[in-house]
This record gives C-alpha cells, structure tokens and sequence, in this order.
C-alpha cells in the first residue's frame, strides 16, 4: 500500500492559484466589496435626487480625494465582477469550457476590467 | 437520515437560476441605462432627476436594485456560508443581511418615488 501524506497543501499562503481560480476568487471579493457599499451608494443616489443642493453636495462628495478612490474601487469591482459574470454564465451554457480556452478568457476578464478601471482613472482625474 | 443545516441553501436549484437571472436582468439595466446616460448627458439637477421621473425609468431601476439584493443576498449568504463555521454567528450574520436588504428595498422605493 502505498498512500501519500493528504491533505498535500491546505496552507492558503502555499496555494496557487490557477488564472480561472483567481477570477472565481476575485469574483466573490469584488462582490463582497460591492455589498458592502451599497448603503453608501444609496444615500449618494438619495442625495442626488433630493435637491440641487443636494445634488451639488452629491458632486462634491465624488470628486473629493475619498470619494474618487471609492468610486474608482468600485468601478473596477463592478468591471470584474461584469465581465466575470458574463464568462460564467457562457461556462454555464459550456462556451469556452475547456482548459486552454477558460485559461485565455480568465486572463481577458482580469486584463479588460484593469483596461476599464484604468481608463475611468484618467477619465476621472 | 439527511442532516440539514438551518442556515443552508435550500438544497436546490432555484437560488442558482435566480442568481443567474438577476443577473442577467443586472446586466441588461446596466446597458439601457448607459444608452439613456450617454444619449442625455445629464449635466444638472433638473436633467438627471428628470431621467427617475418617468414612470418606466423607476420601473426599470427598481427592478435592478430588487434583482440587486436578490443576487447580493445569494452571494453573501454562500460566502457566509463558507466562511463563517459557527452557525450561531452565521445565522446571525444572515438575519442582519436580510434586514438591511429589506430597509434598502423600501428606502430605493422611497427615493424614487419621490423625485
């Protein structure tokens, strides 16, 4: 009987992951990261939608250096989880299942939704 | 005997379609919104509160945010899931999750309705 020591590695700090594994895991932590925000979101919206002062304040409240640096973070995790989404719902219908195309596509997921953040970056300042 | 877990996923398909088609309802809000933004270009409190005065624009953003805490809901509560090992803190966790939903789905009501 020959049996191998298992578990082999379950120290997170030890695994790595593959590309499709690290969309999955960005996926959740982007969404997560979203849930978390909504609230604050919300009273944007609200405020927004209150009056013009309020609208005014809303603005102010985008372009101060906090507000820039949250809204870039959640454009990229709303960019991630999009396009993340939309490879996972083809993965459901079985598009681009196999291994050599669900590698490439996860590495497009990671370098589309970086091009978009990037680009809403210079947009923004 | 099957033991189940009170704070488990329902053993079944529909949360996993709903997850799907929230977001697919998500996705389709967020194009048509982009079209009016970018057609628009809302540059004033009148022009963008305009936008939420049509009937069929609050409709159509209220349907996104109800699909929005439907799909948050799906996928805090799997990461809570696998996460949170103690099922006194993630039952807790869910209960709040929930609650917040609801509160967020009457204040969305609340801000639209009264542009």
């Amino acid at each position: 009987m020959n049996t191998k020591p298992r578990p082999k590695h379950l120290d997170l700090t030890k695994i790595r992951l593959p590309l499709p594994g690290f969309v999955s895991i960005l996926h959740r932590i982007s969404g997560f990261g979203m849930f978390l925000m909504i609230g604050v979101i919300l009273g944007i919206l609200a405020l927004s939608l209150e009056s013009p002062q309020g609208y005014e304040r809303a603005g102010e409240l985008l372009t101060s250096w906090l507000g820039k640096f949250l809204l870039l973070g959640l454009i990229w995790a709303f960019s991630h989880h999009f396009i993340a989404g939309i490879r996972f719902l083809l993965l459901d219908l079985h598009v681009g299942a196999e291994l050599a195309a669900a590698r490439k596509s996860s590495a497009l997921v990671l370098m589309l939704s970086l091009a978009l953040t990037v680009l809403a970056g210079v947009l923004i300042w | 005997m099957v033991n189940k877990n009170i704070t488990g996923a329902h053993y079944g398909l529909k949360d996993w379609l709903v997850q799907r088609v929230t977001a697919v309802v998500m996705a389709l809000y967020t194009i048509i919104f982009s079209v009016v933004y970018f057609v628009t270009c809302p540059q004033d409190y009148f022009a963008w509160s305009y936008l939420f005065q049509s009937q069929w624009m609050r409709i159509l953003t209220l349907l996104f945010f109800l699909s929005l805490f439907w799909h948050a809901w799906i996928g805090v509560r799997d990461i809570y899931m696998d996460y949170i090992k103690s099922t006194a803190l993630r039952l807790g966790l869910q209960v709040i999750t929930i609650l917040v939903l609801i509160v967020y789905a009457v204040w969305m009501i609340q801000i639209l309705w009264s542009v």
